[in-house]
């Protein structure tokens, strides 16, 4: 048999009808819902008169439009009330499992799937959301859908696909202390831009990519999608085994045995070919951050701002000059010392335990630095409550940042949490985009160690400089 | 889903690469429940001041805008988010056809879900369509979708790439999920031989 990569061997187990010149009708293994993208299709459902053909694999949260506030205060305005009780409403109809607002394992939808075993190796998952990619950390795979595909998979538990082409990168090298899996990830965007990978489903391998734990790995295959890329993956191993034993909705006893045995297998068979590689030496990286406007404009923190010459095209050019614009940052200076008025740590991408750990050991015994606001937004309940048994909570708040409930808060500014025109945020978040994070707020990418190290400062900063000291 | 065969209009010159999702809808639109009436919240914070107020010299609010079907803007149009909301405030608004040099995936998919046409040309058509267009505001292109080509500028005619299925549903009005359902058996058949 012809060698295949982790993806074809995934693609391959879930067409159910392939016919020349017609999609592939690809089934979903696992699809998750939230208030945002899914009331039209529910509505689209009820005018067709048709039901959801397997609630049983489909699990709904509430994260975008939730405040992030104690949760005695509102939600931030009736339209958003109301989209929160229709997918409450459409929940309870159609018998979909819902992790509602302020219960035991409400989350951002990234953050609960795989802590609470719903993730698995070889599934195919599938969400009205971009970031799904995150889930391709455990050898599944995972994309973001439209709300016309959100209703094809509640109608019919598939959807309609062309077969992706494969892109390997490849991360060799140790990561030097202060270097995170999330510079990895801003490096990858930085090396093949915006649209870089379009069409391609990346998978991860090399050293750097197998000595990260989970959470690394899901900050990687989260941003996946900032290259462009349709989903990425990364094989399983133990440290995926390791994570998913014992959770709630993994198998258990012999079925858990007989999963990993299964698990096992996938991965890249030996003289599978990518149709593209990309190579990056993890050792050569220092912690990223981005200057501009898109994720793919990102740089080493002790670099420089690019010149208008270091373009060539001239909608490159146009597209930098417009960056500079409506970032208010010179060309060819270092962002270093650039004073910052927010420093967000949370999101889908950085949000998890290990992510406040870090942020922690950077913001412990220190304070943040006055005039600074400091959000610390947990990905879920399960994680605030883990955090605060480490007394990390504590940590934050001594610090001088505040302590939110669980939440998608200021990476998507539809929820109460956002920048005030012109502020400057250094964000663990995922894109920089104009106005992403409040209308006119500008956005510095960076990691939670980079995040934390800015808040203590005031001003974009490396985070070696305090870890050392 | 609105057929599409041939169009004939006038177009918006939309010169940014990378325009992404957030830019074409915000976040904060997006907490509807309807498809309709996100036109008016197209390209919001490029297209408003402050007080909400029309930007004279966003290109959108321009007089020659008006009424055009055709939007041609750089490339990797649509990047980011997921957000069908960005195809539907396009429809919403009245265009029936993005012309661009490259498309992010989600939303070409989206796009073509919605009766809006991803066409994808090369750098030097993209170049030439924008030059003329942005000379003379009045230039009209037509997009045909049986043949697959882009006419206008007296001779230029260039060719655009689309699935065969894509196309069939387009050129017939065929909404996708009424065919997904029509696989019902072979899905239960595959979800019997996976349990």
């Amino acid at each position: 048999m012809k060698p295949q990569t982790l993806f074809e061997k995934v693609w391959d187990t879930h067409v159910v009808v392939e016919e020349p010149d017609r999609p592939a009708v690809l089934y979903v293994d696992l699809h998750l819902i939230h208030e945002v993208t899914s009331p039209q299709a529910f509505t689209g459902l009820r005018e067709r008169g048709i039901g959801v053909r397997r609630p049983d694999k489909t699990v709904a949260t509430m994260d975008h439009s939730t405040p992030t506030l104690p949760k005695s205060l509102a939600v931030i305005d009736d339209q958003a009330k109301a989209q929160l009780r229709m997918l409450e409403q459409n929940c309870e109809e159609f018998g979909i499992e819902l992790f509602g607002i302020g219960t035991k394992y409400n989350g951002i939808v990234h953050v609960i799937g795989p802590e609470r075993g719903f993730t698995q190796p070889g599934k195919t998952i599938v969400c009205g959301d971009s970031h799904t990619s995150t889930h391709g950390a455990f050898g599944a795979l995972a994309f973001g859908i439209g709300t016309s595909e959100v209703e094809h998979v509640l109608a019919t538990q598939c959807l309609l696909q062309r077969k992706a082409k494969t892109l390997e990168v490849r991360v060799d090298g140790q990561l030097m202390p202060g270097v995170t899996a999330k510079d990895i990830i801003l490096a990858l965007c930085a090396e093949v831009g915006t649209g870089g990978a379009t069409g391609h489903v990346i998978e991860y391998t090399g050293s750097a990519i197998r000595g990260l734990d989970m959470e690394g790995r899901m900050t990687v295959c989260n941003m996946s999608i900032e290259a462009g890329a349709r989903a990425g993956m990364i094989a399983p191993d133990e440290v995926t085994f390791d994570y998913l034993k014992g959770r709630d909705r993994v198998p258990k006893g012999a079925d858990w045995d007989a999963a990993v045995e299964r698990w096992r297998a996938l991965k890249t068979d030996e003289h599978a070919e990518y149709d593209k590689r990309v190579v990056i030496d993890a050792s050569k990286l220092e912690p990223m951050i981005t200057y501009g406007t898109n994720p793919g404009m990102g740089m080493g923190i002790s670099g420089t701002v690019p010149n208008l010459d270091s373009f060539s095209e001239p909608s490159q050019q146009a597209a930098f000059e417009k960056a500079m614009f409506y970032m208010d940052v010179e060309p060819g200076k270092p962002l270093l010392g650039k004073k910052v008025d927010v420093v967000f740590i949370g999101s889908c991408t950085n949000s998890r335990i290990g992510d406040l750990r870090m942020a922690a050991s950077v913001l412990s015994g220190r304070k943040v630095a006055a005039g600074v606001r400091t959000l610390v937004v947990p990905g879920s309940h399960d994680i605030k409550a883990q955090a605060e048994s480490e007394g990390l909570d504590r940590i934050f708040k001594d610090a001088g940042a505040e302590w939110r409930e669980p939440g998608c808060s200021m990476c998507i500014a539809m929820n109460g949490d956002n920048l005030e025109p012109g502020q400057y945020a250094v964000s663990t978040s995922n894109r920089n985009f104009e106005g992403r994070q409040g209308k006119g707020g500008r956005t510095f990418l960076a990691s939670p160690l980079t995040a934390a190290a800015s808040a203590v400062t005031g001003e974009v900063t490396d985070p070696r400089r305090l870890l050392l000291s | 889903m609105a057929k599409f065969t041939t169009l004939t209009s006038h177009c918006v010159p939309l010169t940014a690469d990378n325009v992404d999702t957030d830019q074409i809808i915000p976040a904060r639109f997006l907490k509807v429940t309807e498809k309709h009436g996100l036109g008016d919240s197209l390209f919001s914070d490029w297209r408003y001041d402050e007080d909400g107020s029309p930007k004279r010299d966003f290109v959108l609010n321009q007089p020659e805008s008006q009424g055009a079907q055709i939007l041609i803007a750089g490339h990797n149009f649509g990047s980011g988010s997921s957000r069908e909301h960005a195809p539907w405030a396009l429809v919403s608004w009245g265009f029936r056809a993005i012309i661009a040099t490259g498309f992010a995936d989600i939303f070409k998919s989206n796009a073509l879900k919605n009766g809006l046409l991803p066409v994808e040309v090369t750098p030097d058509v993209h170049k030439k369509l924008m030059q003329a267009v942005q000379l003379d505001r009045g230039t009209k292109i037509t997009i045909d979708l049986p043949t697959q080509s882009v006419t206008g500028l007296g001779s230029l005619e260039a060719t655009f790439p689309i699935d065969a299925f894509s196309k069939h549903c387009l050129l017939n009005g065929i909404d996708q999920l009424g065919y997904l359902l029509s696989f019902d058996d072979q899905i239960t058949k595959y979800e019997q031989q996976r349990t």
